[in-house]
């Protein structure tokens, strides 16, 4: 009489992990913000992970109903005293279950790998595209460096060019890169509404693309053991419109080489040194 | 088979009754034994007691995970007097660098390799002792000294800071963090000495069990134990001592001056630049190309232990024997290639996540098919209900949830978002603790009558496991759901971001439940040592189990067996038709040569 409680012990165990798997989103714990993603890779992402939790979800409920039946049935031979059955196996089982989950795993494998070809491998930084900005991560903020407004960045910091701290501004609506850098130790690029992540590496300079599609502002993160204030690395992604992005960078150099004596601000034109 | 095997000579009774074990003093009995028994318990009482301390460091890190910045109770004022009684960040970093450190190198590998590989080898196999019994005590002797090393770690400087993988260049760098002045160089001390432990340990499991087998025990006749422990072995064998000399590399980064893993032109903290012309990356592949297999070091052994409980409890031979070794054999070869999966975001050349991927995906199979092959053993058994059986059944109920969640991170682009979250953490929880713990909650139970001669309480077993499994699902489980959230792990204080702010309650929910566990395991300690004085006294075969421990005495004495073990059919023939008026079959009972074939055709 206890196997059998202890059958449906285990079955609810797994029935309240299955509910709480659902009731997660329900109570406002799923991803973040409004449980969309925001660059054209998230929107891959969210639907490769929905893709695995169904598989997920469907082998999790095969396996511990044959659970909860092997140990019912168990249960139920012990109580009657009926002997165990005398078996070493069974190969076309063995086959069976060898061949269907193989199936279903490279299946997987090879699916999503598109996903990651596309924007990693393929294009890994593609050519069009406009690099933004430099973000070098240090011991525990965000430096940001964007070239003076018209000009390519520069792989060296320029004397126009215009910095912000914790403040990362992008355009929305076309694909962008940034360069990581860090400064000291290593760090990780993390903004979870936009499901982007890049470790920092000392050393390196590593391209990041993404494309943006809706403008607002995200939360940036470090996501790599950086020191004691690791957890306290908060920046911000502030996604923009074209045209106020590029009225904001105007703006942004104004207010940077205006030194508040000489009245004249540097238009995009006649920066201090063009040379290069 | 088994020519080298001495037992035969050895095990004989008046042979060994006249080398009188009993003139040895309390020293060489209890502290420098060469009784590989002995040091099994060595092992396990101090891997045990190294539990607690993890446990506790944990519990530290729940609290401030669910009450950032409180007044630590009962501890705080004496622990962190300077801070008034709260853990600041630093101490934060110390504490979850620590708690994984002692889990993972004090605990987990050394429960399961030093304590059960210790206690079972020899007498599964039916030997007299290890093959070098002398290195066996070396390896535990290594193994103290990796304790105060850690123990250093914990109070130099505020404790290391680098988390249990050390990454460079907060690990190697003297500014970079406090932990990074001394306490991390006590941290690498201490990762050697348990690597030269480790190291013995596993070079004595290969040859005792390739050559000091009994007569007629054939590879194949060997129970899963000894399979995941030989397989266990290698792995550590090949994959240990690319962790031991990266660890040397790291120590002579930071005492040596050379820069192995430092670039040039790095400043921290207003330190002068650094030389360089190292490269961070290198430490993570040599870290992962160990840490990896290291994973199943600290799951084989517990899936061997669990295969041989579960056949017994159930009354039935397990279900697809040869699956199950070659399974384990695949688990450990793809092991070895599957370490870029911990690199998806580190920087490494995107194309190489594809192979990674791939490699990582498939381990799944192995898996899946011992899984299976549980359940086939379960199905159509006579379960007994007793807390063996429920830790087992636990082992694969969590390894199902475990596994599951790995596909998940095993999906590069997935992993990209779920890397370095609490997914993570939940992942691995679930394997290390929801599966190998469960799995060795249940030896200890199971193995407990074999040596110390009597049995453990049942029922305050059962309240063990049912306190343990609910504390444990309602821990981890949630963090699951703080992974997809973005929650990321290693944070002191996630409660200012604000995507994460409405996490608080479910944080404070889960520290409820890690201390309802953690105070659980006080059942486990009491059973333990009142079990060890008054428990009912057990013969040698309390749980009519057919493997060869079971013929020796409980307690086997020094030389194991009274009788000479002579193995004729594998472990596994529960329930046999041949066995008679028993359900079961001892391997050293003899069947007639004809009768057996019968058997082995079934």
């Amino acid at each position: 009489m206890g196997g059998k409680l202890w059958a449906l012990f285990f079955m609810l165990t797994a029935l309240a992990a299955l509910a709480a798997t659902f009731a997660g989103p329900l109570l406002g714990v799923g991803f973040p913000g409004d449980g969309r993603a925001y660059t054209t890779i998230g929107v891959k992402i969210d639907s490769l992970f929905m893709l695995i939790l169904w598989i997920v979800v469907v082998v999790f409920i095969g396996t511990q109903l044959a659970l909860g039946y092997v140990l019912w049935k168990g249960a139920e031979a012990a109580t009657t005293g009926r002997p165990a059955q005398f078996s070493h196996g069974n190969p076309t089982l063995e086959v069976i279950w060898t061949i269907i989950p193989a199936a279903i795993l490279l299946f997987l494998a090879i699916y999503q790998m598109d996903v990651w070809a596309e924007y990693r491998i393929k294009t890994m930084i593609p050519k069009a595209n406009e690099v933004v900005a430099e973000v070098t991560a240090r011991q525990f903020e965000w430096r940001i460096r964007y070239p003076q407004a018209g000009k390519p960045l520069g792989l060296r910091p320029q004397p126009d060019d215009v910095h912000t701290v914790n403040d990362l501004r992008v355009p929305v609506g076309r694909s962008v890169s940034i360069n990581l850098r860090t400064e000291d130790v290593q760090h990780s690029f993390f903004v979870p509404h936009l499901r982007i992540k890049q470790d920092a590496v000392p050393g390196k300079v590593i391209p990041v693309w993404f494309h943006v599609t809706k403008a607002g502002e995200y939360d940036l993160v470090c996501a790599e053991l950086c020191g004691w204030g690791h957890y306290k690395m908060k920046a911000r992604v502030l996604a923009m419109p074209e045209d106020e992005f590029q009225a904001w960078k105007k703006q942004i150099a104004v207010e940077q080489f205006t030194d508040g004596v000489t009245a004249a601000a540097p238009d995009s034109n006649q920066t201090p040194n063009t040379a290069e | 088979m088994s020519t080298l095997n001495p037992s035969l000579d050895h095990a004989s009774p008046h042979g060994h009754a006249g080398h009188g074990h009993h003139e040895l003093g309390f020293v060489r009995t209890y502290l420098f034994s060469t009784d590989h028994k002995m040091i099994g318990i060595q092992f396990l009482m101090t891997t045990l007691l190294m539990m607690l301390v993890g446990g506790l460091f944990a519990l530290g890190v729940r609290w401030q995970l669910a009450w950032p910045w409180e007044r630590m109770p009962f501890y705080g004022d004496k622990l962190f007097p300077g801070e008034g009684g709260q853990i600041s960040p630093e101490a934060y970093t110390m504490l979850f660098t620590m708690h994984a450190s002692v889990m993972t190198f004090l605990v987990v590998i050394p429960i399961l390799g030093g304590a059960f590989g210790n206690l079972l080898i020899p007498l599964q196999i039916g030997a007299p002792d290890m093959a070098f019994p002398k290195l066996n005590m070396l390896s535990y002797w290594f193994f103290l000294p990796a304790i105060v090393c850690f123990g250093m770690a914990t109070v130099i400087d505020g404790g290391a800071a680098a988390g249990w993988t050390s990454y460079p260049l907060l690990s190697v760098l003297r500014d970079a963090a406090p932990g990074s002045r001394d306490a991390q160089t006590w941290w690498l001390f201490g990762v050697t000495f348990v690597g030269v432990s480790s190291m013995m340990g596993s070079i004595n499991y290969i040859t005792t069990i390739i050559n000091m087998r009994a007569p007629g025990m054939t590879l194949f006749r060997m129970p899963l134990t000894i399979w995941a422990m030989l397989i266990t072995a290698i792995l550590q064998a090949f994959a240990l001592p690319v962790l031991t000399s990266a660890g040397l590399m790291q120590l002579s980064d930071r005492l040596l001056g050379t820069c192995f893993f430092i670039p040039a032109g790095v400043i921290v903290n207003n330190a002068a630049p650094t030389v360089g012309g190292g490269q961070p990356l290198l430490w993570q592949h040599l870290f992962w190309f160990y840490s990896h297999p290291a994973v199943y070091i600290m799951l084989l052994p517990a899936m061997g232990m669990v295969s041989d409980m579960l056949a017994c409890m159930c009354r039935k031979p397990i279900f697809g024997y040869k699956p199950m070794v070659f399974s384990m054999a695949t688990i450990a070869g793809l092991g070895f290639i599957v370490w870029g999966h911990h690199m998806y975001a580190s920087g490494m050349n995107p194309a190489l996540g594809m192979t990674f991927m791939v490699a990582t995906i498939m381990i799944a199979l192995p898996s899946a098919i011992k899984t299976f092959n549980w359940i086939g053993t379960m199905w159509g058994g006579r379960l007994q209900f007793n807390a063996v059986l429920l830790n087992c059944v636990a082992f694969v109920s969590m390894f199902v949830i475990g596994g599951l969640s790995g596909i998940f991170m095993a999906a590069v682009p997935v992993d990209v978002y779920i890397h370095d979250t609490y997914f993570i953490v939940a992942h691995f929880h679930y394997i290390l603790f929801g599966s190998t713990l469960f799995g060795v909650f249940a030896a200890i139970q199971f193995w407990f009558p074999k040596f110390f001669g009597r049995m453990m309480n049942d029922t305050v077993a059962k309240c063990h496991f049912v306190l343990t499994f609910i504390g444990f699902n309602l821990t981890f489980f949630p963090m699951h759901l703080l992974g997809i959230a973005g929650m990321p792990r290693r944070y002191a204080d996630y409660l200012h971001l604000p995507y994460l702010e409405h996490l608080g309650p479910m944080n404070q929910f889960m520290t409820y439940a890690a201390m309802l566990m953690g105070s659980a395991q006080i059942l486990l300690i009491g059973n333990f040592f009142l079990s060890m004085f008054f428990g009912p006294k057990a013969g040698r075969n309390p749980w009519h189990a057919n493997s060869l421990e079971w013929f020796a005495p409980s307690p086997p004495p020094h030389g194991n067996f009274d009788v000479p073990p002579i193995v004729y059919h594998g472990p596994y023939e529960y329930s046999s038709p041949l066995s008679g008026d028993k359900d079961y079959l001892p391997q050293t009972e003899y069947v007639p040569l004809a009768q057996r074939r019968q058997v082995d055709a079934h």
